[in-house]
């Protein structure tokens, strides 16, 4: 893969990424559709499930690149990472800002109502359990965009690849999110996310297994000669 | 073996569909003639879809609050049998054949039997009822519906004194509502009500919105409008009608018993498991519009709460 080949990539991903955002934007403004009856819930909906897609497809990328041999694709895995951290804040934001309305009460002053919105996003973040997940997942992120950098990458080392197996978890705890938000427990809207994310975790898992020293007895262990050793990807 | 919904329409009973149109064709041009009173006339058919009613009264209790577009509450339903989006009902619901319709009466009553929609349309002078419609998702809006109240109705078929519950069940036709082929819910939709709270002036059931034929997303021919309990508790296309001394099983009680509850009143104190019940977000307000608190029985106590003195409100959620 040329350096040119890799600009023009990564020129269509953040079009991609960004088409998400753009069409909410044009929808805001009451074209293409508009942003329909609930338009909080279709902004939630629509970053949620954007980070979702992104997140997956980074964990999509090493089974590629394992399959194909195509390593260079781990370019494209970082920039599909921050777009998927920028839409789950944009989710939390929405909410909080939005929905709850976390800054209404300075701008127009305090409500008749029970709780202030402050006190309603800590009381939900501790008492619901899917929003609990859900900003657990999204606090999970934090290292990793923090250390996302190449000068992190090398200062880490060996941790590095440790602390980003984190991923694993963020993502587990994202579908979970989504599968406990819905109403009905036979609502299918989900299905297909929690599919994914089991096929591409059962394929790392199998990979694992196979190629753990601990998993082939040292009598079938190939002995490598040096210049031949396999590049490491986690 | 799951025991079939007997909906007890014999074949003999259905209008054909051609002798069906004729019909609202001659009676439309007898009013023109002036052969038949136009409240006659107004209450024994339905205009076409998309015409407006005549002849609805208003009624003078309806809320002030500002009402939502036709378009938002014919485009953001629930209406699962023709898919679980919000979106789904309004581009799926085109498949819903709403005439000829007959509605099946069974149970402890003493005029059972299977009805026409004309037979059930009637006797009723339609009006105007605009009521806040509070979904247990925690949105709101407020919808200008056009029917008659239900306690004229169900009065009609004289249920007796064993008739402690009135159960409401939905159409359920694989070949018109694509939702059911999948186990969503448990189909038919069912619903249920006490006799008391059936019987209450504030029980509604709607035939039309905004002055027009309900569209087929928002439960057409007929569905009943429950303004102080959550919206589920509505039932859509309406095809039977049972009274029962028995509390009936409702659809989404069936699907999750600890979340959905027989009784589901409106009620700020009492938390859905999963998310709170204290405030809603009333639709139609813009992205910058604060969420409002929501009223116990969704502002209907001084009417409603009588129903329920004594009654554990968080046992019996």
């Amino acid at each position: 893969m040329t350096q040119r080949s890799v600009v023009i990539i990564k020129v269509l991903l953040w079009a991609g990424c960004l088409a998400p955002l753009g069409l909410l934007v044009v929808q805001a403004f009451g074209f293409a559709g508009g942003l329909g009856a609930n338009d909080v819930e279709t902004i939630l909906n629509v970053c949620g499930k954007t980070a979702l897609n992104l997140l997956l497809l980074t964990l999509c990328i090493t089974p590629i690149r394992r399959s194909t041999g195509i390593n260079k694709l781990v370019v494209f895995r970082r920039l599909l990472g921050l777009f998927a951290f920028f839409y789950a804040c944009l989710h939390f934001l929405t909410y909080a800002l939005l929905d709850l309305g976390l800054l209404y009460p300075l701008l127009y002053g305090p409500t008749a109502a029970g709780t202030t919105p402050g006190e309603q996003l800590l009381a939900d973040i501790a008492k619901r359990p899917f929003i609990t997940v859900g900003f657990t997942a999204l606090v999970l992120l934090i290292p990793l965009v923090i250390t996302s950098t190449r000068a992190m990458q090398r200062r880490l080392g060996r941790n590095w690849a440790k602390l980003h197996r984190l991923v694993y978890v963020i993502a587990v705890l994202g579908v979970v999110h989504y599968w406990w938000q819905v109403k009905s427990n036979t609502d299918a809207q989900p299905l297909p996310y929690a599919v994914l994310l089991v096929v591409l975790l059962g394929v790392r898992v199998h990979h694992w297994l196979v190629n753990s020293k601990a998993a082939v007895p040292p009598s079938y262990q190939r002995v490598e000669p040096p210049q031949a050793r396999e590049k490491t990807s986690h | 073996m799951r025991k079939k919904l007997d909906t007890g329409i014999k074949p003999s009973e259905i209008t054909p569909e051609g002798s069906y149109l004729n019909r609202r064709t001659l009676l439309t041009a007898a009013v023109a003639a002036g052969f038949v009173p136009s409240i006659m006339s107004n209450a024994a058919t339905l205009p076409a879809s998309g015409d407006m009613f005549q002849d609805v009264k208003k009624w003078p209790d309806s809320t002030k609050e500002k009402v939502n577009t036709f378009q938002d509450i014919t485009t953001y339903n629930n209406y699962y049998e023709f898919g679980t989006g919000k979106g789904d009902p309004a581009a799926n619901a085109h498949t819903l054949k709403t005439s000829p319709w007959s509605v099946q009466v069974s149970g402890e009553a003493a005029k059972t039997g299977t009805f026409t929609l004309e037979d059930i349309l009637k006797p009723h002078s339609l009006e105007e009822r605009i009521y806040r419609h509070r979904c247990v998702e925690a949105w709101s809006m407020v919808i200008p519906w056009v029917g008659f109240p239900l306690a004229d109705l169900l009065k009609r078929f004289e249920p007796t004194s064993n008739a402690k519950y009135v159960q409401f069940v939905t159409l359920n036709d694989r070949t018109q509502m694509p939702g059911v082929r999948q186990p969503y819910l448990e189909w038919p939709y069912r619903e249920g009500l006490t006799i008391a709270e059936a019987m209450h002036p504030l029980a509604f059931m709607a035939v039309g919105l905004y002055g027009k034929v309900l569209p087929n997303q928002n439960g057409a021919p007929l569905r009943t409008v429950i303004p102080w309990k959550y919206g589920f508790k509505c039932c859509k296309s309406i095809v039977r009608i049972h009274f029962t001394d028995r509390q009936p099983q409702t659809s989404w009680n069936m699907a999750a018993p600890q979340e959905y509850g027989f009784y589901s009143n409106v009620n700020p104190e009492v938390d859905h498991p999963r998310w709170s019940q204290a405030s809603e977000r009333r639709l139609g307000g813009g992205l910058f519009a604060a969420r409002i608190a929501t009223q116990m029985f969704n502002g209907y106590a001084e009417q409603v709460a009588s129903l329920y003195t004594g009654l554990d409100l968080r046992k019996n959620y």
